[in-house]
């Protein structure tokens, strides 16, 4: 199936449909409150969420027998919470820093689920299989009750948040200043927390265990560059993560045997990459391109004022002066002063080079400047 | 006549974990005064500002503004935390940040308005940083950050400001403008509480100082107690620190 071919199915047939509506709606939720998990430096707390819950699908299988993806997914919540509670615990009763409690709860929740895995796959029981899709996600085991789910939890989520939007800014700004102002930041927190863990709990089908919590990052890191505010940045992360889902899932279609996990978060993760390096806000490459310019500029207006120097003294400011002179400035190169006869602030013929009533203006303006700046920083 | 007491601490003391950072320390905060608390690193001092506005749970001891707990009084009170307690990459503008003062006001969910926004903007213009409001506050210097959490505070209009070294990593220009605000504020009868760290300027800026190392060392008029003995109860060493009468 080629690509025009999956756009023209994406109307037609019902399953794709599903599947696609699915994923997008998974981006958008996982975007937005990725945007919260980003901005709190709690990026990790969603691997070892996503991994803790691995338990928590295996038991939920051993205890009711069915396969039915609600009862998986609700045990995975369970677990997923109590992980969570964990990390916390940890962090406040111990002196372990967040990154080790973080670490201990992902490998020993996932060991643990592994376990359980490897011992339910021995069973004589032809119930069995395709509880590993849990692992890396199957997003064709996306069925229109999901995407109900989905839908539902998403529209809740964009709800509670535009309810508490200014709540949730002040506990991620200045959780302490908040206190002081009467909002009851342990529960902001908990519900915060509690969206992000249902979020990574409905992703689990699709993306799985492994790469969830880069479903919640890439699309938050990739619109933090776009933009200094946090509404933009939900509402980019938001479309990032979406857009992922869509292009992710028409990839995976397309191209047989590509899993979808996999594909939409190597989708997110191109996005990332190139907001990293085109932002026009903080990418690398303005970055650069600004630093280079600076430098030029300096360098023009250094040789500049070298020049005004030598030529302020003649009542002709046009006489000209050998550029040998110049050999005397550290500054000085040939490139620069054929950029400064192109900007018309020089004159050069032969091997003499003159100061023009545009560039003698440009130095007077220039040199004023820094004076007035010289007093104002020594007042 | 005496002031009223707008600030009174009973028997209070924190600890973290084992070791007491405040040790039943008694204190009365008279209104109207324009207070330093001065101590050693690790004498306690943000710990009880931060004990005053509820932030910290004591283990014993009780606090009270205008005689009545915290909770009732919160609308009365405001905060100035440290610069370095936040992270200033969040993606919000100069005024965002002001605007966060008057959150306390509105309560749950409401969201603020053009009163609000106004507010915002006077107190931006108090501080100086009128022309900065649409900036990233990334984008900021540290003087001018200091101002905005100052602004925030302003937008309060409370009459207790409570303000964590304000003057910590600032230029001499901010250092000028904040003192004189503060200086102002006192004026208009509020009461201003500063944790601060150079001595040398106690004397110049305020007019009550309060000694801390975990324990009060002592509270009152600077020219009455700011003297070498108990600067050199406070810090452990033989003080000298010319006082300029």
């Amino acid at each position: 199936m080629s690509f025009s071919e999956y756009f023209s199915l994406l109307f037609s047939d019902y399953t794709l449909r599903t599947i696609s509506l699915g994923t997008a709606l998974l981006g958008a939720i996982c975007g937005m409150l990725g945007s919260f998990a980003v901005l709190r430096k709690q990026s990790l707390l969603g691997d070892a969420i996503s991994h803790a819950a691995l338990p928590g699908i295996a038991l939920a299988f051993l205890i009711t027998g069915a396969k039915d993806s609600n009862v998986l997914l609700l045990g995975a919540l369970v677990s997923g919470l109590i992980g969570t509670f964990w990390i916390r615990s940890m962090v406040s009763k111990t002196h372990l820093k967040s990154d080790t409690a973080l670490g201990l709860v992902l490998s020993l929740f996932f060991g643990f689920g592994m376990l359980l895995l490897t011992f339910i796959q021995k069973q004589p029981n032809a119930n069995q299989a395709g509880l590993d899709k849990y692992l890396f996600g199957q997003a064709a085991t996306l069925i229109e009750k999901d995407v109900q789910i989905l839908l539902l939890v998403t529209t809740a989520s964009l709800f509670i948040l535009l309810l508490f939007w200014k709540e949730f800014k002040i506990l991620l700004f200045d959780v302490e200043y908040a206190n002081t102002l009467g909002f009851n930041t342990k529960l902001l927190d908990i519900l915060i927390t509690f969206l992000i863990v249902l979020a990574i709990v409905l992703g689990l089908q699709t993306v799985g265990v492994v790469l969830m919590s880069a479903m919640l990052l890439a699309p938050a890191a990739a619109a933090r560059q776009w933009t200094n505010k946090l509404s933009v940045m939900v509402g980019l992360a938001a479309v990032f993560g979406a857009f992922s889902g869509v292009v992710g899932t028409a990839i995976s279609a397309s191209q047989n045997n590509l899993s979808t996990g996999p594909v939409i978060v190597l989708i997110a993760g191109c996005i990332v990459f190139i907001s990293f390096i085109f932002s026009h806000k903080r990418g690398l490459l303005l970055r650069e391109y600004k630093f280079l310019q600076n430098r030029r500029e300096l360098h023009h207006n250094k040789t500049l004022l070298f020049m005004y120097d030598i030529a302020k003294d003649h009542t002709n400011i046009g006489h000209p002066h050998a550029i040998k002179i110049l050999n005397n400035f550290h500054g000085f190169t040939v490139k620069t002063l054929k950029q400064l006869e192109t900007k018309g602030f020089i004159l050069v013929s032969g091997q003499d080079w003159s100061l023009t009533e545009k560039g003698y203006h440009h130095a007077t303006s220039m040199f004023k400047k820094n004076e007035i700046e010289n007093v104002n920083t020594t007042n | 006549m005496k002031n009223p007491i707008a600030v009174r601490v009973d028997d209070l003391t924190v600890a973290y974990n084992y070791k007491p950072v405040l040790w039943d320390i008694d204190l009365e905060i008279p209104e109207g005064v324009l207070m330093a608390i001065v101590g050693p690193n690790g004498a306690g001092k943000s710990t009880l500002i931060k004990s005053i506005l509820g932030i910290i749970k004591p283990i014993a001891g009780s606090i009270t503004i205008f005689d009545k707990p915290y909770k009732k009084q919160r609308k009365h009170v405001a905060y100035v935390p440290q610069k370095g307690s936040v992270d200033w990459d969040f993606p919000t503008t100069a005024q965002d940040v002001v605007l966060m003062g008057t959150y306390g006001d509105l309560g749950w969910i409401k969201r603020p308005g053009a009163k609000e926004k106004k507010q915002a903007l006077e107190a931006l213009e108090k501080v100086g940083m009128l022309s900065f409001k649409n900036r990233q506050i990334s984008q900021l210097s540290g003087g001018q950050q200091q101002r905005i959490f100052l602004a925030r505070a302003l937008v309060q209009n409370a009459s207790i400001y409570f303000m964590d070294e304000p003057f910590q990593g600032v230029d001499a220009s901010t250092e000028i403008a904040i003192i004189n605000i503060l200086k102002e504020l006192r004026k208009s009868g509020k009461t201003v509480v500063v944790v601060h760290h150079d001595l040398q300027t106690v004397p110049e800026y305020f007019d009550w100082v309060t000694f801390l190392n975990v324990k009060k060392i002592a509270t009152g008029p600077v020219k009455d107690i700011f003297n070498d003995d108990n600067l050199t109860k406070t810090y452990g060493i033989n003080y000298k620190v010319a006082i300029n009468k």
